[in-house]
């Protein structure tokens, strides 16, 4: 036998394209996907059929038009679904700029099934759940020791609603101060998170966005001119999505603090500077990590994640409720905060993520912590000096210096030499087996690519999605119609995007869906 | 003999390996790390060495530390619990845990619909399910919890009627009510509505009283968080609808099977939690939210929320799935986006379609049916015993209140005394509802047995001698 030919690069790749029904299609009249425990004989007759003394208007009249499926139907119909998708399991996936996707270490989710953890009730009398207290707490220490604050929260759900929790405890401690009605403003910056800017906005405050200056730096100039005693805070992302470290990090604090705001830290970015910059030595009164990122809990398709809030001490009386106390022996929960901003989503948090990025950082301590942030750091500017050799893409701003942990690319050169843009680019990445994510809009920085290889990828891995991106730009120099027309390997083929934004059209539901289309 | 320090190779961190790193420096020509840091000012650089544990390296070490941890725990497994009040003991079927935990689902995030069209095919079916359920055409794609989902859905009560004013039920919980105070204070006025004494039923003549043409919506919870169902819902809807405000309900899902969903009563905006679906309590991790409302645009560009829809594609045969109104969101348009959207409960909502394609329209037709049972079997058997008596009697599910203050004792006593027996006892309400002195939330579900309810009934039975 001759020896198998080495593999080509990029490799060859389709997704699996089952072709699969929607499940309402996949209905077996009487088919039952499983059985419920029958109603004792003593009850049955002791109470009869209870839903009969329903009012009228209470009573359900038709049963709900659900899938009637037998359960190796549906666990097939959904495991092909499954494999439809590509996740940190699947793919090399540093093309989620800002995401963080590094790789979810199995044990922890195995440790995070334990009936130990996933059948405990929030409610269970804390002699009962002095194992997960004492998880949350010592995560708290942790959390506290790499941004140098003084106390966390983990009840949000996600670093959006860590971000919001953050607004409430601004205007909570404004107010608290006789100064909530005159600090009505946010300030952000266009590379933040929007999340900044929209929960700023949710919370009822005005926002003022800061755009770049030429070197694609917060412009100091341009906060100067917008602070004032109507300032309430200002919520700034460092790194910024660009992977820019802002160097004047500290005369924004002081800018900020000079006219009585506050400074929150959007720590969303984090993953490049564990144990090398922490948030409250830049001056910081808050900030806030996203536990699914930086402390690897899986991203689950879009959550649940799992949001950490950090406060300087002149912040902690306004921390949701509870918070989570440890006398040296005994861990317990703390309600009785009179100044707290309440509840920011019910019970503790997501406890299940905390637990994860507990024993993620437990399984690394304080020099894989900073092994972690150097090399993420260390991928990235290979992967940055491996993009930059490829024709028709940039990295505006700062020629020439180095970026934490990822970059925001431009393909502007490209699309104006083939007309092709970064969106389709996306699209026929998908081809390859992997993804890249343009940037939030707007589009600061023309036909963007937003890359942040994390610490979880070989050198090897990086050449080829590397070469993956040389592939699709070579096409788009000589072929551009198959970009224009991708995918072509993907599950589906090109959608019709119309029905989207048309109300006589769209349709979120199966049931809307056969009605507009009788 | 001291042994040599040598490198630590990180399993998670392929670039640990020292020839690797090396490799990598010197393809981007510098000498160290350190020289990538330059950006960071030196008077914000960390140069201790972060005070943390020492690292439980080997993956055995690791599942010994964290078990040695939970072993501290008693889960309800190894006790019988009444716990309820938002956080519910159902049955998950073993394919909703199979499905969750594949890594496809799992590992991924925010991938466009042509590489994770699973993930938008799963979640519009779960939209889709839902809205089956609920009797409505438009459902979200989860946020994070009931909580979140009622207080985003009196936001864009607000939006839609542009008023400013909302009148929750006075038995909304103590911490549902904390979020929604903190959530829409910059937009909406909070009344509180009284309610009966003797039935915890809305009192509407408190609530035509307070009602206004200022009033963007009247809400209300059913079941209500003390377990007994709203029976004036009707009602209650005709009177917001005739002022021009909009009727929002909270209802749990897993009664719709037997119980009228809230658009059939009126509602105009139906939203809960959908941990019942087939998600474990996970101490209190496994939420997640959902809207729903009618098919017009009026209230569909309200919603925060990401929704999926479908779509065709170039092949005949083929369905395609994307994003319905995009321009809505902060993503699209940050500050200027219907409050804002992240992150929040996906992979449950995939769940929580899992669970219902499983127990299809029979089997939520038979557990709303038998917790109904279960439920009445255990008020009944309950409240023969002496010093004891059912708080809100009417038509409950799932949950009661039990009401201790003639036996003498406390809550808290009695929880202990149950504690002793193997029994997480009801929820506590004696904070939250000063009004009720020393009163306790049970819950019952489908996984109770008659048994477990005798069991308890005999347990209190003696506690309270």
């Amino acid at each position: 036998m001759k020896a198998v030919a080495p593999k080509p690069s990029p490799r060859r790749f389709h997704q699996a394209s089952w072709d699969e029904p929607v499940i309402f299609e996949l209905s077996q009249p009487g088919a039952r996907g499983v059985l419920l425990p029958e109603v004792e004989e003593a009850i049955e007759l002791e109470v009869g059929d209870v839903s009969s003394h329903l009012p009228v208007s209470l009573k359900r009249k038709n049963l709900p038009v659900l899938p009637e499926m037998a359960q190796l139907h549906v666990l097939r119909h959904y495991a092909r679904l499954s494999q439809e998708n590509l996740g940190v399991d699947l793919n090399i996936d540093i093309g989620q700029g800002t995401c963080t996707m590094k790789y979810s270490p199995k044990v922890n989710d195995q440790l995070a099934r334990s009936p130990k953890m996933a059948d405990l009730h929030p409610l269970q009398d804390e002699s009962t759940v002095q194992g997960m207290l004492e998880i949350m707490w010592k995560l708290e220490q942790f959390l506290k020791e790499i941004s140098g604050m003084e106390r966390f929260s983990l009840q949000p759900g996600a670093g959006s609603a860590a971000i919001y929790a953050n607004v409430a405890m601004v205007r909570a401690y404004h107010e608290s101060r006789g100064e909530g009605k005159q600090r009505d403003e946010v300030i952000t910056t266009i590379f933040s998170h929007p999340s900044n800017a929209a929960c700023a906005k949710t919370a009822g405050y005005k926002v003022i966005t800061l755009y770049p200056d030429a070197d694609g730096y917060p412009d100091l100039e341009a906060l100067k001119a917008a602070v004032s005693e109507r300032t309430a805070a200002l919520f700034i992302t460092n790194p910024e999505d660009t992977g820019i470290f802002n160097d004047r990090i500290q005369d924004f604090v002081k800018t900020v603090h000079a006219v009585g705001g506050l400074c929150v830290y959007d720590q969303a970015n984090a993953n490049g500077i564990l144990g090398i910059t922490r948030a409250r030595d830049a001056g910081f009164d808050l900030c806030h990590f996203n536990l699914h990122k930086t402390f690897s809990t899986p991203h689950g398709s879009g959550g649940p994640a799992a949001g950490a809030c950090g406060v300087a001490p002149a912040l902690v009386p306004f921390l949701p409720t509870p918070t989570i106390e440890f006398d040296g022996e005994r861990y317990r929960l703390e309600f009785n905060l009179p100044q707290s901003v309440g509840k920011t989503r019910p019970w503790y948090g997501v406890a299940q993520n905390i637990l994860k990025a507990y024993a993620w950082i437990m399984s690394l301590g304080a020099d894989g912590l900073k092994e972690v942030a150097e090399i993420a750091v260390l991928n990235n500017n290979y992967l940055l000096k491996k993009v930059l050799e490829i024709h028709g893409v940039s990295m505006p701003y700062s020629k020439g210096r180095h970026r934490i942990e990822q970059v925001r690319y431009s393909w502007e050169e490209m699309y104006r030499e083939t007309g092709v843009h970064s969106e389709e680019m996306e699209t026929r990445v998908a081809d390859f087996g992997t993804h890249f994510w343009t940037s939030h809009h707007p589009y600061v920085v023309p036909e963007p690519m937003t890359l942040e290889p994390t610490e979880s990828y070989s050198q090897a891995d990086l050449d080829e999605y590397v070469a993956i991106l040389k592939q699709v730009a070579h096409e788009a120099y000589t072929d551009p119609e198959i970009i224009h027309s991708a995918p072509h390997n993907s599950t589906v083929h090109q959608a019709n995007h119309e029905p989207f934004d048309n109300p006589e059209e769209w349709a979120v539901t199966w049931r809307a869906y056969k009605r507009k289309t009788k | 003999m001291a042994k040599q320090a040598k490198p630590t190779v990180y399993p998670y961190i392929p670039n640990s390996v020292p020839a690797a790193r090396e490799a990598m420096l010197k393809a981007i020509k510098v000498q160290s790390v350190e020289e990538l840091y330059a950006d960071i000012p030196e008077s914000i650089r960390f140069r201790g060495k972060l005070n943390l544990p020492e690292p439980i390296l080997s993956e055995a070490g690791l599942v010994r530390h964290i078990e040695g941890i939970l072993a501290k725990n008693t889960s309800t497994r190894e006790m019988l619990s009444f716990l309820g009040a938002g956080c519910y003991q159902h049955h998950v079927p073993a394919v909703c845990d199979e499905i969750n935990s594949r890594g496809e689902f799992l590992t991924a995030y925010a991938g466009d619909p042509y590489e994770d069209h699973g993930r938008f095919q799963a979640l519009f079916e779960y939209e889709s399910m839902m809205g089956e359920l609920l009797n409505m055409d438009v459902v979200n794609v989860p946020n994070y919890d009931g909580f979140q989902a009622a207080a985003t859905a009196l936001l864009m009560a607000g939006r839609i009627t542009g008023r400013s004013k909302v009148l929750l039920c006075g038995t909304i919980s103590a911490d549902k009510l904390s979020k929604i105070r903190d959530y829409v204070q910059a937009q909406l006025e909070i009344g509180m509505l009284e309610y009966a004494p003797e039935t915890g039923l809305m009192n509407l003549a408190d609530l035509k009283a307070k009602i206004s043409g200022q009033t963007a919506a009247v809400f209300f919870e059913n079941p209500a968080y003390p377990g007994f169902l709203e029976i004036q819902a009707a009602e209650i809807a005709q009177i917001a609808h005739e002022n021009g405000a909009l009727c929002v309900v909270a209802v749990e899902p897993i009664s719709l099977g037997v119980i009228n969903p809230p658009v059939e009563y009126g509602a105009d905006i139906a939203c809960g939690d959908i941990q019942s679906l087939g998600i474990h309590m996970l101490y209190g991790g496994g939420h997640g939210g959902f809207i729903a409302t009618r098919d017009d645009p009026k209230f569909v560009l309200e919603f925060p929320s990401r929704l999926f829809g479908v779509t065709s594609t170039k092949v005949e045969g083929e369905y395609g799935f994307g994003d319905v109104a995009y321009e809505r969101t902060s993503f699209a348009l940050r500050e200027e986006g219907k409050e804002w959207v992240g992150t929040a409960s996906a992979l449950w909502g995939i769940t929580a379609g899992v669970y219902l394609a499983l127990m299809g329209p029979q089997g939520m037709l038979e557990i709303g049916e038998r917790i109904l049972q279960r439920t009445e079997y255990a008020v009944r058997k309950l409240k023969k015993i002496p010093g004891l008596k059912i708080r809100f009697d009417g038509i409950h599910f799932r949950e009661f209140v039990v009401d201790f203050n003639e036996s003498g004792k406390t809550v808290k006593y009695i929880q202990s005394k149950l504690l002793e027996k193997g029994i997480f006892g009801g929820k506590d309400l004696s904070g939250e509802f000063p009004e009720l002195g020393q009163c306790a939330l049970f819950a019952v579900t489908e996984i109770h047995s008659q048994a477990d309810i005798d069991r308890l009934a005999a347990s209190l039975q003696e506690v309270l001698k």
